[in-house]
């Protein structure tokens, strides 16, 4: 949590008699659960807005009966948790859940951390009051990875609101149920707030939003982290293992550059293999959400590993007469410490095309702000941004904190958001009704920048020829508009019953030419919307915003302007009171970025590290020495939130290490981890143990696992920056090197709950055209891919994916994300 | 959650303790006179006449105190504890397994493991299942933990075998199908208690 707490925030309230500190305008709920007190609460979501669902959160405040989880504190508010009619309305809630519930907890994998077994223990539920004749509800698969079972169900909502509120896809929603209607008698008969949970339970279950039987979502699961019964599973896991049984290794999700906190869960194979496997990867969900890749990418470690004495001879020869070694972001601090080490002992290149670009443009941003990093986090835009914008980044594929951020601040902070990208979503305009979508030409994304400075500088503060540049967009145009006048005009009128004139008043609408000044904003128009609605709309986006915070992606690293583009992002955030984020394209991109010297290209031999070579190092366990892959080793990653997080291995590894092969060559600790309190203190990191670490989260919601890199800001002139340079605009047949969601590397595709295939993706009616199979041409080599319709996107743009290292498709594309190609059927 | 169990990387080293095991005699005078001493100390004719006085009795005045094990042997109690059976349902003969793994979880000497599936009448299956009996102490608290009644201790206490380790599959202490009209109900140790019907209170039911 970036938010520092200040005791002019806090306000202090009485709960059950003992004083407490709360931050102002927090729900009762959230300010218990921050101090340790218990109120229990089945439907809330922390971080999503209140469904009222349960009801069993009601406390009295003030003398008032209102739920803890919608209700927010006041200075002096006293709170009491628990009367007598508080006691018997929660009472007959448990009762109510549990009236019909199948008594099926032996088979059922929720069982042991069921939160209907663990609140009806704790209310002592021991009898049965209320009866209804039972609906019969069939098992349902919605997806590939998604497993209903409806019996279970207890219509809490927590998988509706966590899919509308966080993860923005809203896939599913209540439907009707249909069956028996309450006994009449219950009305009179029962507590008011059980009976009226009970009406709702009764015709309501969940069901895919879109109408058919199946979700169309990015299938994150995190329906399933949060249901508190065993009605949402992962299909895979279904009656696989019981909760208590497997052990759980606090981790960090390998693949986005999110670094989420997971759990890896392990337990032997099976009663005759004991080696260790990972059943399922579960989440802390009141603070961290997952994407597809964190909950199902997680079998990809390298099984067949040995202690190969000969390979690993041949590897220390590779090493001494290699030039290059190219790797990608698949690394761990730890190790790509080990491999600047080697470049500064041994002087081999290192070539990283994942990470390059990103390294030059953080170096652009911080040679023209004076940040050394970026400066907010997409948890700090969830907790304050109520404007949030969006540049280079496809959304829905580069980086899920940044869509979960994006959508969350529509939701929950009463946000706005402008969304600029190339490539058309249908997804994104969802997520709140103040989303502006702009779809502009590629090379464009300088003007999107300023068409931000337009809309939120401080003219003062701008330079002239930014000025001036951005005025010269804009047109003034004299109009005559015709325009409705009411008028009030007099008459005479004769008075029937007296007999006297009287004068009466009439409202008369009348059509008047008018004439008005008009200025158009060239930059809307050029970056693909509508300026004559813009400037209504957007004073509407603006109402009651304080906050503002602006996402940048992948394309702006790769964008030929991208210094630049990196100076009029320091521009913005100097003139515009904006902060910004940026998303390390995958894995551990952030530390590479920070520990290592990359060079520009390759050269001579080469060693790939998971990457094309002439040796191969590879976890993958198809190279010439196995290495161990993220989930089988113990280091350090970092993440979009600019922390250093500790990560543990799960699983077996019985291979040699990279620090095996640094023993040999330049000397090395003992362990992999001895090197995580000797990484360079003056790019952030501080030197800390890995022992020392920690890894947790607290009650209210603060992350405390790893530590912060330090960040540094030096003060800096405003950056000189350049026009929009037109000629960098693409034309023709264009493709966008974008994986599908839940792809991101050889190791989420090795994994087997993930689907999505290595194809060409475009919208539903340029796939029609294309058909099924086409040759996509570069300037310098081609790549067959087959056609996969993707109906949430739109345009002419397709995306070719580059999760397989073997294809070369960073080479096809050479320094940039997007290029112009012909598309062949074939 | 704890992280020291991720710190301790010594995998493998344990601590032994020495058991005391008393002296044994030193050099071969010391123990010739052990020897020596236990040989005529007499009691061992004391334990034969013993034995002796029973024989004579048992063959000539019939009077027997034993059972001729293993052509006889006695009826045990319902409570004892041998060898596990694993029980079928009466009617439909299915096995009564519903694969929670409360035994597994309950077991203190770790000795019970069970896989489980997700079969294709979406019914939770028991794919493997083995006690080890090696390690089994049979203190019945598998049997009764089972909600099902599915785990229960038999008579059969005739186990010796030419390894420690001996590990029984489920079928192995499945009641066999065709003797499915011999399988006794059990009372024993986890079996419903002969008043258990007025410890429950009634569920109310709208048909």
């Amino acid at each position: 949590m970036s938010e520092v707490q200040t005791v002019d925030n806090m306000i202090s309230i009485t709960i059950d008699g003992i004083e407490y500190k709360a931050k102002e305008g927090e729900y009762i709920l959230n300010a218990a659960r921050a101090n340790d007190v218990f109120i229990p609460a089945i439907c809330y979501l922390t971080r999503c807005s209140p469904t009222l669902a349960c009801r069993i959160c009601l406390v009295e405040a003030d003398g008032k009966q209102v739920y803890a989880c919608n209700a927010k504190v006041k200075e002096g508010m006293e709170v009491v948790t628990s009367t007598e009619n508080i006691l018997t309305e929660r009472r007959a809630i448990m009762e109510v859940y549990d009236v019909n519930h199948p008594l099926q907890c032996g088979v059922c994998d929720k069982s042991g951390e069921c939160e209907l077994q663990n609140y009806t223990l704790e209310l002592a539920v021991d009898s049965q009051s209320y009866m209804i004749p039972d609906t019969k509800r069939e098992t349902t698969n919605w997806s590939s990875v998604l497993h209903y079972d409806p019996g279970l169900c207890i219509v809490c909502e927590r998988c509706t609101t966590v899919c509308k509120d966080m993860i923005g896809d809203a896939a599913i929603t209540t439907a009707k149920r249909g069956g028996a209607e309450l006994d009449k008698s219950y009305k009179e008969s029962m507590p008011k707030d059980a009976y009226s949970m009970w009406n709702k339970l009764q015709k309501s279950v969940i069901a895919p939003s879109n109408g058919t039987g199946e979700t169309n979502c990015s299938d994150c699961g995190e329906c399933i982290a949060v249901c508190p019964v065993g009605a949402l599973a992962s299909r895979d896991f279904v009656y696989q293992s019981n909760a208590w049984d497997l052990k759980r290794v606090p981790a960090v999700a390998a693949h986005s550059s999110d670094g989420a906190q997971i759990y890896y869960e392990v337990k032997p194979t099976s009663i005759t293999d004991r080696t260790e496997k990972i059943y399922r990867v579960t989440n802390e969900w009141n603070y961290v959400s997952l994407d597809g890749s964190a909950r199902f990418a997680y079998d990809f470690q390298n099984t067949t590993a040995s202690k190969d004495k000969a390979a690993f001879d041949a590897a220390i020869e590779a090493f001494k007469k290699a030039e290059t070694i190219r790797f990608n972001a698949m690394i761990t601090n730890e190790e790509a410490m080990m491999l600047q080490t080697l470049k500064e002992k041994m002087g081999v290149k290192l070539y990283n095309p994942e990470v390059k670009a990103f390294q030059t443009f953080l170096n652009h941003y911080e040679a023209a702000s004076g940040n050394s990093l970026w400066t907010t986090d997409p948890d700090a835009i969830m907790k304050k941004s109520d404007f949030v914008i969006s540049i280079g980044a496809a959304l829905r594929n580069d980086s899920p904190a940044m869509k979960y951020a994006f959508n969350n601040v529509q939701k929950l902070n009463k946000g706005a958001g402008l969304y600029f990208h190339p490539v058309g979503d249908t997804l994104i305009p969802t997520f709140g009704k103040t989303v502006e979508v702009f779809t502009h030409k590629v090379g464009h994304e300088e003007l999107a920048l300023y068409l931000v400075l337009d809309l939120f500088a401080d003219k003062e503060k701008l330079p002239e020829d930014v000025k001036e540049y951005i005025d010269s967009f804009k047109k003034t145009e004299t109009k005559t508009i015709k325009e409705k006048e009411v008028k009030t005009v007099k008459e005479m009128v004769l008075n029937e019953e007296t007999g006297e004139e009287e004068e009466v008043s009439k409202k008369v609408t009348e059509m008047v030419d008018k004439e008005i000044t008009v200025t158009t904003n060239g930059l809307v128009d050029l970056l693909g919307g509508d300026a004559s609605k813009f400037d209504a709309a957007f004073e509407k986006m603006m109402k009651k915003k304080e906050h503002f915070s602006m996402m940048l992606g992948e394309d702006l690293y790769y964008h030929e302007k991208a210094e630049n583009i990196a100076k009029l992002v320091a521009l913005v955030e100097a003139t515009c009171d904006m902060d910004v984020v940026m998303t390390p394209p995958k894995s551990n991109a952030l530390g590479v970025a920070l520990i290592c010297d990359l060079d520009d290209a390759q050269s001579g031999y080469t060693i790939g590290y998971n990457e094309n070579g002439d040796f191969r190092l590879s976890a993958l366990g198809d190279g010439d020495l196995d290495m161990p892959a993220l989930n089988q080793q113990e280091g350090t990653l970092c993440n979009i939130g600019k922390r250093l997080l500790p990560t543990n291995a799960a699983v077996e590894y019985n291979g040699y290490e990279l620090n095996d092969l640094m023993k040999v060559l330049v000397g090395a600790p003992e362990l992999t981890i001895d090197w995580t309190a000797m990484l360079p203190t003056d790019r952030g990191f501080k030197a800390i143990a890995f022992d020392d670490l920690t890894n947790s989260f607290d009650n209210d919601g603060s992350d405390n696992r790893g530590y912060r890199l330090e960040t540094s800001n030096v003060e800096t002139d405003l950056p000189e920056v350049e026009k929009c340079d037109e000629s960098a605009l693409l034309e023709g047949e264009i493709a966008y090197r974008c994986n599908p969601a839940r792809q991101f590397n050889d190791f989420t595709d090795k994994s087997h709950e993930i689907f999505e295939a290595f194809a060409l993706y475009a919208s539903t009616e340029k796939a029609e055209a294309l058909g099924n199979k086409v040759e996509v041409v570069f300037d310098n080599g081609s790549i067959t891919l087959d056609v996969l319709a993707d109906e949430k996107i739109t345009g002419d743009i397709v995306k070719v994916p580059d999760f397989k290292a073997a294809k070369g498709v960073y080479d096809l594309f050479g320094g940039s994300r997007y290029k112009t190609v012909t598309l062949r059927k074939v | 959650m704890g992280l020291e169990q991720f710190k301790n990387r010594n995998v493998g080293t344990q601590n032994y303790t020495m058991v005391d095991a008393g002296h044994s005699p030193q050099g071969a005078m010391c123990q010739f006179k052990q020897v020596v001493k236990r040989t005529f100390k007499g009691e061992l004719f004391v334990g034969l006449w013993v034995t002796m006085r029973s024989m004579i009795k048992a063959l000539f005045a019939n009077d027997m105190h034993t059972v001729k094990y293993p052509l006889e042997k006695l009826p045990i109690s319902p409570r004892y504890r041998a060898i596990h059976d694993m029980l079928r349902l009466l009617e439909s003969g299915h096995y009564r397994c519903i694969g929670c793994g409360l035994c597994e979880k309950i077991c203190i000497s770790n000795c019970i493991a069970m896989d489980t599936r997700y079969d294709e009448n979406q019914r939770k299956e028991v794919s493997e299942y083995t006690i080890n009996f090696g390690r089994c102490i049979f203190c019945g608290y598998c049997a009764e933990v089972c909600p099902e009644l599915a785990i229960v201790h038999g008579p059969r206490y005739e186990n010796a075998s030419q390894q420690r380790a001996g590990f029984s599959l489920f079928e192995d202490m499945l009641t066999p199908i065709d003797k499915l009209n011999l399988q006794q109900e059990y009372d024993g140790f986890g079996a419903v208690s002969p008043n258990a019907d007025e410890n429950i209170k009634q569920t109310p039911l709208a048909y």
